[in-house]
């Protein structure tokens, strides 16, 4: 019951830590406190604790169904012979993992992933930061207009425009190179990545970087040494969540990157079927997990912060 | 679609409205204090937003100006109109709007986005972002920590991983068949229910992040009262937290909404949009034409016309917002 009002303080918390307790947020964590315990206070009778033991029970079983292909993908992998549907492996073996243990089938994508999302991601926050310290400090006409495009090129389905911009590559010669597809990622990223830049940077006062500038800082010096590491936590999920959601796209390197050698995880998983003629199901569940462990690493690294980074970004503010 | 900016506006609208410069003490005072910042932007201060408004212009607004006149030629790959491409006006257009292809299509994008969004992933997300709020806290943790691997999970390998679940020899059936329940064959016989399911599982969390952040600003002394005044649980999720979290709805709806009318990957994946075109929404349709026919400007005209459909949708959704929420 107290759960979400946690993450809620959690996440607050976490923020203050990094931005240095601005009043508004130490507020909103004192009133999600006071008012839990008000709701303790208040006492439970037999049926609040029957609606609670319903909530727990129509919560395990809708996560059961959800854990079922999570399952599949975990019990496959160790199991050779496995099948379409979720068993529990016979002997569990790591055959699966050895017979894609090689630099053509794993290392070499996971490579050009981690080239192509990291440098997407780099180009991506560099120009959010930097773009948001302005719109973030200064007045200007049009700043709301500005701010609203923004947002609702946020939405703008990128599918959408793939043809123009594969059109568009084929002319300049852009298509199969791998700065080409790290620059449009990058862009068709950036939208968020400043919405989210700038919301966790306006939450940084600003009467610490007057002192800066009255000791003579520049405006990058004091974006440098002074905002970016007050706001690192912000920083920090904005950071995953653009490489997050870089890593699991498919339909951009789909279109832009054809040599095999240049094509990342989401390209060759796809392509794995048809690779090895029959389905090796075991091994396609192997490389899953392989392809899958960054981003599910660097959310057990960020914990539920992240999650509640982008849905506060995503939805409360937006 | 206003809140977003409520940082900014409460630090510079002050400065914007207040006490116009008429008053002498107001001026001396906005001088000391905000001799740099929070200052006008200049052009030298502007310099650092080069690099995002460069990539934004040459990568997104380029593209989007350029399909504009893309939609309107007989731009293709291959064959008449590869070497030498002509406007071709609105043909493309009404090619569209005369191939029942396109219909089916622009019929299964609605549907899917209906069933799998505005249904699926928004009332599943409801759902358990209020459960969280009643559930065993160690429940609430393993079940949410479940439901949002499945959203950050690569969208190719959830593709795969919903294929094995719904296929005939998958997971489901050997379920179903255990439970001594009738198996299904979805895949085959309602394709996009299918994938639908699958958004639902993909997406889901994203709507239960949204809803849990915006219920935990919902004091609770208001269900107390209510529930003092005799309300019951449904009756209170109605009248008193749906209401509350209109302006969080018509938000995440808008957005689940353009994400879904977007989804490429997990369908060309779980079916690739087949069998019989019966799951082939709009960005597969679009894929089709473009690459496999290799008719460029019809593909972009298509493009355009799935826009056409989400700004619509769009515009739909802000009249949901309270007025208070617009401005």
């Amino acid at each position: 019951m107290t759960s979400a009002a946690e993450t809620r303080s959690a996440t607050t918390a976490a923020e203050e830590g990094g931005a240095g307790a601005s009043g508004g947020a130490g507020r909103r964590v004192r009133d999600v406190g006071a008012s839990g315990a008000g709701r303790l206070a208040g006492g439970r009778g037999p049926r609040r604790r029957l609606a609670d033991a319903a909530a727990s029970a129509t919560m395990v079983l809708i996560g059961a169904i959800f854990l079922v292909p999570l399952l599949w993908v975990v019990l496959a992998s160790f199991n050779t012979e496995a099948t379409l549907s979720v068993a529990w492996p016979d002997d569990w073996s790591l055959g699966n993992f050895r017979a894609i243990w090689n630099a053509e089938t794993t290392f070499r994508p996971l490579a050009n992933s981690l080239l192509l999302c990291g440098g997407a991601t780099l180009v991506t926050m560099t120009a959010a930061v930097l773009c948001a310290y302005p719109m973030s400090r200064y007045r200007f006409t049009g700043k709301r207009p500005l701010l609203l495009t923004v947002i609702f090129s946020t939405g703008l389905p990128i599918t959408a425009v793939m043809i123009p911009v594969y059109s568009l590559f084929v002319q300049v010669n852009l298509v199969d190179s791998m700065l080409g597809a790290i620059l449009f990622l990058g862009a068709s990223s950036l939208p968020y990545a400043i919405f989210l830049t700038k919301g966790f940077m306006d939450a940084v006062p600003m009467e610490i970087e007057q002192c800066a500038w009255t000791e003579g800082a520049g405006i990058y010096r004091a974006l440098w040494s002074v905002v970016m590491p007050l706001m690192r936590s912000g920083l920090s999920v904005a950071t995953i969540f653009t490489f997050v959601m870089m890593w699991g796209n498919f339909f951009v390197p789909f279109m832009l990157l054809l040599s095999p050698e240049k094509l990342p995880a989401a390209v060759t998983l796809y392509t794995f079927s048809s690779q090895y003629g029959q389905v090796a199901y075991g091994q396609l569940a192997a490389f899953s997990i392989f392809y899958s462990l960054p981003v599910v690493v660097l959310y057990l690294f960020m914990g539920r912060s992240l999650g509640t980074g982008f849905a506060a970004a995503g939805g409360v503010k937006g | 679609m206003s809140t977003p900016a409520a940082p900014a506006t409460r630090r510079s609208e002050p400065a914007a409205t207040a006490p116009s410069p008429s008053s002498p003490q107001s001026r001396g005072r906005r001088r000391r204090a905000g001799t740099v910042l929070g200052d006008r932007l200049t052009l030298a201060r502007a310099v650092p937003m080069i690099p995002a408004a460069v990539l934004l212009l040459l990568f997104m607004a380029g593209p989007i100006l350029y399909s504009l006149y893309l939609a309107f030629t007989d731009s293709a790959i291959r064959g008449e109109g590869a070497a030498d491409t002509s406007v071709v006006g609105v043909e493309n257009f009404t090619d569209a709007l005369t191939d029942p292809a396109f219909w089916n299509s622009a019929g299964l994008t609605i549907v899917f986005t209906v069933v799998s969004a505005v249904i699926g992933q928004n009332l599943m997300g409801l759902l358990l972002a209020i459960l969280m709020e009643r559930a065993h806290r160690g429940v609430t943790f393993v079940v949410t920590a479940v439901v949002v691997a499945a959203w950050i999970l690569p969208e190719v390998v959830a593709g795969y991983l919903l294929y094995t679940f719904f296929a005939g020899d998958g997971s489901l059936n050997a379920i179903l068949s255990t439970l001594g329940l009738p198996t299904q064959d979805l895949l085959y016989t309602v394709p996009i229910i299918a994938v639908a399911f699958a958004n639902v599982w993909r997406g889901s969390a994203f709507s239960m992040l949204v809803y849990s952040a915006a219920l935990s600003g919902i004091d609770s002394d208001i269900h107390e009262s209510a529930a003092v005044d005799g309300a019951g649980p449904l009756r209170r999720i109605w009248s008193v937290t749906v209401p509350l979290l209109r302006p969080a709805i018509a938000t995440n709806l808008m957005l689940i909404t353009l994400q879904t009318l977007s989804v490429f990957g997990l369908i060309f994946i779980m079916t690739g949009g087949g069998p019989a075109r019966q799951s082939q929404t709009l960005p597969l349709y679009m894929y089709e034409q473009a690459f496999s026919y290799g008719q460029l400007g019809y593909g972009t005209a298509v493009a355009l016309l799935l826009l056409l459909i989400g700004a619509v949708a769009s515009l739909a959704y802000l009249r949901l917002l309270p007025e208070e929420e617009k401005r």
